[in-house]
């Protein structure tokens, strides 16, 4: 219970405002499409150069935690995902506030996030020492079978068919290839020089799901079509609270799969959002309505990215391995205050590591706080209209995919990218099996090559694949997850006919 | 017609100041320093710290700004810059050792030695060969004994391919004449990730992030001409009888590309060493365990040309 000991140290009015600071724009930032949780933790770090390094860490802390969430803002309201992480909530989010819920579903956001981020910090602070050792055991074909399990569910995620699903996973997968081969370094598809360092994560993210709202917004607006805006569904919070409180199965699973995604090395939010999603799904009783603005899916995807954060600590910590992509750029914060991770990180800086644990703590019931009471704004949101809303977005989608990485190509990709996908969504096809696509593909690309060099270095690839017990398990989980949704499909034609 | 005329002057009067040289009065606004890594990354925040004291008004006088281009292992940025950067001592850039020169040979870039022009040097990170802690090797004499009697075994983790690891283990595999696998990761913390959990039999990878884990792996050797002040214990390659030199270190500076007028060159130059030097920045240097060396326009010219020719013939069957 060491930790009960240094909330002293949080609770000084220096350090309560840098929370309250860091949460307040974590969850605008987090918000702005392009600002993610990496990219925003990233940009902070040089301005905790001059703070001590517990402050430093605080703000750090409340940032990754905010920014989060706040992805969850833009993906709800304008179907834009702030970050990968958020991915599989527009997919339910977005529907309910279009059917003017939109504050309900922000609700759901915030609770089940601040549920799930608790349940992580506490993971964090009772379970590091095991679960240290466990990330080390998730190793290159480890990995791949992850990927691979997402990749599983990709075309049933969002498709009105499973052919068009599995179409736009497949253009995803070969986004993802372009650009260094991941291990020979050769280019491949790099017909520019735009092309060079490939489509980055984040400017597919903004380009397939930003710039096609863009060109709905003004052609709504020319054909003179007014959006109806109805304020159905204006829940108070305690009927907000007793709902999520009530769907304690999509919860726990989220908050476990998240916690169990953040201790494996890079997996982090983008995955676990989308896997916990659909394992909800699975098991749910409502599973009909998945797709159509069910608030389980909310609260499965926003607990499990949340419940990440904190687990995909434990292997920084304690190892230098960070656990998401937020928590490699939060190495380079460690070091640049002379914090160096190890198993000695807790007896060598008691006083920084756990106060910056139990700043997490407070950071996510400041998150839930401010996060509720900006939901009672989102109305606002809604009603702007569309020829402004559309050029807001627009604005947006070009300053945050310039900032990714001082770029101007990237904005060329986002906007050639994102227009296609306008026309491949007249079509019936949906941006997020494209760019599950491309995340996936970028991650089980280079995975199943170092895998491949070591396994033919030990004799046998295929034998370096399947075997070990977490192998084993993450097979068997594929193998269940493509029976099941043959068998599913099957089972809901048979119902139509 | 007005309107006409007036765009023609200032045009006009835009191109004489470009044809100019530039100003006595260099530097009169912030400087910048391109990075062609993300922001956190180990260049990155040297990067920060190297420039810190930059404002003081005997050293550069001007406050220096990071501007992060990441992409291709460095290539994006390195290509922006000598292509596309303003040519006025504005924009600085940062560059890695051997990382850079062995990119410029290996692949058709924009850039090479020929059209950038060094500054000064602030760091030097050496590779060191290391392995997991429940390694059954002690020693590069067990570790290649091992290879020899298992051809091709042997698998040894680095940061990607053309980068500072993967110079040291061609010249590790080249002066052992072992048969050795070359693992790539996708960074520097995802290699040293293989070795912690025994992935990969060993790996090459920075000495200062090594040192900071030293209680995860044991550090066989050093691949630099002498042993390091942070690893008093560890034997260089030579001392452990591989004929591997120090090629392979990792030198971080900073450069401009030419055609940047020679006194803003001759301005910088005389003033980097002092900035690197400084009481607080090698403090901060220190604290963060970024080893630093600080080294003059001149003595990187020397290093820089010996690089090129000795990567050339290192990476000649490569390409």
């Amino acid at each position: 219970m060491e930790f009960l000991n240094y909330f002293d140290n949080v609770f000084t009015i220096y350090h309560i405002a840098l929370l309250v600071g860091g949460t307040f724009a974590g969850i605008i930032l987090g918000a702005l499409p392009g600002l993610s949780p990496t990219m925003s933790v990233a940009l902070l770090i040089p301005f905790t150069f001059h703070m001590k390094p517990e402050s430093g860490l605080i703000l750090l802390g409340a940032m990754y935690t905010a920014t989060v969430a706040g992805g969850a803002i833009s993906a709800i309201l304008v179907n834009v995902p702030g970050a990968p992480a958020n991915i599989a909530t527009a997919l339910d989010g977005h529907k309910m506030a279009q059917d003017g819920k939109a504050k309900n579903a922000l609700h759901y956001c915030f609770i089940s996030s601040f549920v799930g981020g608790i349940f992580g910090v506490f993971i964090l602070i009772f379970f590091t020492p095991p679960l240290a050792a466990l990330s080390l055991k998730f190793m290159s074909t480890e990995m791949f079978w992850v990927a691979i399990l997402g990749i599983t569910i990709i075309a049933t995620l969002d498709s009105k068919s499973v052919i068009k699903g599995l179409l736009s996973g497949l253009f995803g997968l070969m986004l993802a290839t372009i650009g260094e081969h991941p291990t020979n370094a050769v280019e491949r598809f790099v017909f520019t020089d735009h092309l060079e360092s490939g489509v980055h994560i984040v400017v597919g993210l903004i380009g397939l799901f930003a710039m096609p709202q863009v060109w709905n917004l003004l052609e709504n607006f020319y054909a003179k079509k007014n959006r109806v805006f109805s304020a159905t569904g204006d829940a108070t919070l305690t009927q907000s609270f007793k709902l999520v409180f009530s769907k304690l199965k999509a919860l726990s699973i989220g908050s476990i799969i998240g916690s169990v995604i953040g201790i494996i090395p890079g997996a982090g939010g983008q995955i676990a959002g989308i896997v916990a999603y659909d394992q909800s799904k699975k098991v749910s009783t409502n599973r009909e309505n998945y797709g159509k603005g069910e608030p389980e899916a909310i609260i499965a995807a926003e607990s499990a990215n949340n419940s990440m954060v904190g687990p995909s600590l434990i292997p920084l910590l304690t190892l230098s391995i960070p656990g998401s992509p937020t928590a490699a750029v939060l190495l380079g914060g460690l070091l640049i205050h002379g914090i160096f991770p190890g198993h000695d990180i807790f007896t060598k800086n008691p006083e920084v590591i756990w106060t910056f644990i139990d700043s997490l703590i407070i950071a996510q019931i400041l998150m839930l706080i401010i996060g509720l009471f900006l939901s009672r704004h989102s109305k606002w949101i809604m009603k702007v209209p569309d020829n402004y809303m559309a050029v807001g977005i627009l604005l947006l989608a070009v300053f945050g995919t310039y900032s990714i990485q001082n770029n101007y190509s990237d904005v060329l990709i986002m906007f050639i990218l994102g227009t296609l996908m306008y026309f491949g969504s007249k079509a019936g096809f949906s941006p997020v099996p494209v760019v599950l696509g491309l995340i996936l593909g970028t991650m089980t690309e280079e995975k199943f090559l170092l895998g491949n060099l070591i396994g033919n270095a030990k004799g046998s690839s295929f034998q370096h694949f399947t075997s070990g017990t977490i192998n084993i398990v993450l097979i068997s989980l594929c193998i269940a997850s493509i029976v099941y949704g043959v068998y599913s499909s099957r089972k809901s034609k048979k119902i139509k006919a | 017609m007005k309107i006409i005329n007036v765009t023609k002057v200032a045009l006009l009067a835009l191109a004489s100041m470009m044809l100019l040289p530039v100003q006595a009065d260099y530097p009169e606004k912030p400087i910048g320093v391109m990075v062609a890594y993300g922001p956190g990354g180990a260049t990155d925040f040297q990067a920060r710290i190297a420039t810190l004291a930059s404002g003081n008004a005997d050293l550069i006088g001007q406050p220096i700004y990071i501007l992060n281009k990441p992409g291709a292992g460095g290539r994006t940025g390195w290509n922006w810059f000598a292509s596309e950067a303003s040519k006025d001592g504005y924009m600085l850039g940062s560059y890695n050792v051997p990382h850079f020169i062995a990119q410029s040979i290996v692949f058709d870039t924009k850039y090479n030695i020929n059209n950038l022009e060094p500054i000064g040097n602030w760091g030097a990170d050496p590779a060191v060969l290391i392995v997991g802690k429940d390694s059954p090797f002690n020693t590069v004499g067990e570790l290649l004994a091992h290879a020899e009697a298992n051809p091709g075994a042997v698998t040894i983790s680095g940061a990607g391919k053309f980068v500072g690891h993967h110079i040291a283990f061609l010249q590790f595999a080249k002066a052992s004449g072992a048969n050795l696998t070359y693992i790539p990761a996708s960074g520097g913390v995802d290699a040293l990730r293989m070795v912690k959990a025994g992935e990969t039999v060993a790996g090459f990878n920075n000495l200062s992030d090594s040192a900071r884990s030293a209680a995860d792996l044991k550090i066989l050797a050093v691949a630099d001409l002498a042993r390091h002040e942070y690893l008093p214990d560890v034997p260089t390659l030579m001392e452990s009888g591989v004929d591997v030199d120090d090629s392979s270190v990792n030198f971080r500076g900073l450069m401009v590309p030419s055609g940047t007028p020679q006194d803003v060159i001759d301005y910088l130059a005389s003033r980097t060493p002092a900035m690197f030097n400084e009481g607080k920045t090698q403090g901060k240097m220190k604290s963060t365990n970024s080893p630093s060396r600080v080294m003059s326009r001149d003595e990187v010219i020397a290093m820089w040309n010996e690089r090129q020719a000795y990567l050339t013939e290192l990476l000649a069957g490569l390409k």
